[in-house]
């Protein structure tokens, strides 16, 4: 079976973020970039089920040039072929999901696999819009994935709980941590993800249906009141909660 | 610039969803604003007090209805949902940005081809536009977006509309009985966490985080949380050490929360962390480090042992 997991570059989450001088992205100098923390999950569970069931692992990244180091770390933790959907466009979330899905389509992958969400712009709607755009299943958040033949059984985290879902190939699942542990790459892995080739596309999309007027930094909070330095300070905190704040 | 708004209302367990009332809330003051008409879809089997929406500004709400949509499936939910949004001609679709929201709104965008601004804290009438505020980076930045499609679908973040209080008006209740229904995914079984409330949907949220040094000292954060009506909640920390679930994080990794109240227990305020709790209302710190960057969103702090102090606050709210 033919395994996809996209895979996106992102700012770590460490970053300080600062506003570039066009005021509508953020500014790129010294923000370390990182593989998008839930596609790590993805990209496990897409390699387990490739052992499991055969088949081939592609990755696929849409961005930058620079998204190949994260499809390399991909390969170096197993995945069999990267392809890097290059843009240097800023494209909304929709028309991003239609190029992934024109790719997706192109592999001829029945199962997909993808973080459930971005830590750059947090949409966390991707999985849901490939699916939609493709016709195949989706379970969103998964936090468990069993597949037997073409049959589905995965839970999610809802608010407050949890939901077991039976569903069937094909299908785009979006990992939530829990899903599983992912693997470290070894070194074999990383030496050999250095010779492999990774394929390059241009995007043909630049429809967005999503304008960005301006990015800015939220307002800063003033400064607030220390009300003291120990367990005395409790009633002058209660009486503020309760009187001046009025939220308990 | 939009004619027909159509509000999506949450149900689940029957129940509606306070995240719907701020939708519907929202959704009515725009309408007002740009002169457009309005009204509800809710899908679910029995509903509880329905007409009730109508004190958010709603007089019109249509349930569709079969016992196969008690549980939530997002094949059948999206199907019966798109299919309504297209038989009014919806020009301006709006909904709670709940898992639920972030199931269906995407299969309605890709339907409709239109622009989806999902998880917005504001929305503002600019002439006849709708620009919506999308905080990116977890809250470490803004954007102000519109959409440049006819129709447009936006999701709101829940608790930071107000829904407000309802005013006595009631809605017109349309049931159009649904017979048939995709399960092509098949919602099998849900699992409640009993008694617990989620950091997402409360309006209070007590955290605690690594200076708790034990999973077992959560006891007093669960003590603190039931004496307000809270939701417990936990740094990453606290999570990558085990002591509390990861559905219980707050932060870049975690989840974006905007209570009314936010205490931060023994919590530092690490940036990946201060991203997904600043925009609470109120927050208060304690933390026995004075400089500890918490401090720096807090609206009131105690410098002082959480050992000392939340056991003293709990007494204190007892009496």
């Amino acid at each position: 079976m033919k395994i996809v997991v996209c895979v996106n570059h992102v700012p770590d989450t460490a970053t300080r973020v600062n506003i570039s001088s066009d005021q509508k992205t953020i500014d790129l100098e010294r923000v370390v970039f990182v593989v998008n923390p839930y596609d790590e999950f993805a990209i496990e569970e897409a390699l387990k089920t490739k052992e499991a069931v055969g088949g081939e692992v592609i990755a696929i990244s849409l961005g930058k040039v620079v998204n190949k180091e994260t499809l390399r770390k991909g390969l170096a933790m197993g995945i069999d072929e990267a392809v890097l959907l290059k843009t240097d466009e800023q494209l909304d979330t929709l028309a991003v999901a239609k190029a992934l899905a024109e790719e997706i389509k192109s592999q001829n992958a029945e199962l997909v696999f993808m973080g459930k969400q971005s830590v750059d712009y947090d949409n966390a709607v991707m999985g849901q819009l490939v699916a939609a755009i493709l016709g195949y299943n989706i379970v969103a958040n998964a936090t468990s994935f069993n597949l037997s033949g073409n049959n589905i059984i995965a839970e999610r985290e809802i608010e407050g709980g949890k939901e077991t879902i039976a569903t069937m190939l094909p299908a785009v699942i979006t990992a939530q941590k829990g899903l599983n542990e992912p693997r470290y790459a070894s070194l074999k892995g990383i030496m050999g993800a250095k010779k492999k080739v990774i394929e390059e596309k241009e995007v043909q999309i630049i429809d967005n249906f999503v304008n960005v007027i301006e990015m800015k930094k939220p307002p800063r909070k003033a400064p607030g009141k220390i009300v003291g330095v120990d367990a005395s300070a409790v009633p002058e905190l209660v009486r503020l909660l309760k009187e001046e704040a009025k939220v308990i | 610039m939009a004619n027909k708004f159509l509000i999506y209302v949450e149900q689940r367990d029957g129940n509606i969803k306070k995240s719907s009332f701020e939708a519907l809330k929202k959704g009515s003051e725009l309408a007002k604003l740009l002169n457009a008409k309005i009204e509800a879809v809710v899908i679910g089997n029995e509903i509880g007090n329905l007409e009730d929406i109508g004190g958010y500004g709603v007089n019109k709400v249509t349930h569709l209805k079969n016992a196969e949509l008690t549980n939530y499936s997002v094949s059948a939910y999206s199907e019966l949902f798109i299919k309504f949004a297209e038989e009014i001609n919806a020009d301006l679709i709006l909904l709670a940005n709940t898992l639920m929201g972030k199931d269906i709104a995407p299969a309605l965008a890709v339907k409709l081809n239109c622009g989806l601004v999902v998880d917005c804290t504001e929305l503002e009438v600019n002439n006849v536009n709708i620009i919506a505020t999308k905080p990116v980076y977890a809250g470490k930045a803004l954007t102000l977006v519109e959409t440049n499609t006819p129709k447009s679908i936006f999701t709101l973040r829940p608790n930071v509309f107000t829904a407000g209080q309802s005013s006595a008006m009631k809605a017109e209740v349309i049931v159009q009985n649904i017979d048939t229904v995709n399960l092509s995914n098949n919602v099998t079984k849900v699992v409640k966490t009993e008694g617990k409330l989620d950091v997402s949907e409360a309006d209070i949220i007590v955290s605690g985080g690594r200076g708790l040094k034990a999973a077992e000292n959560f006891g007093m954060i669960e003590e603190l949380a039931a004496q307000l009506g809270a939701a417990t909640g936990a740094s990453r920390a606290a999570v990558d050490a085990g002591w509390r679930p990861h559905s219980d994080q707050v932060g870049q990794t975690g989840k974006t929360v905007s209570p009314n109240l936010y205490i931060a227990v023994a919590i530092s305020g690490a940036i990946q962390h201060l991203a997904g709790m600043q925009s609470s209302k109120f927050i208060v710190a304690i933390n026995k480090d004075k400089d500890a960057p918490i401090f720096g969103v807090a609206d009131y702090g105690i410098a002082g042992d959480a050992f000392e102090v939340i056991p003293a606050l709990i007494e204190e709210l007892k009496k």
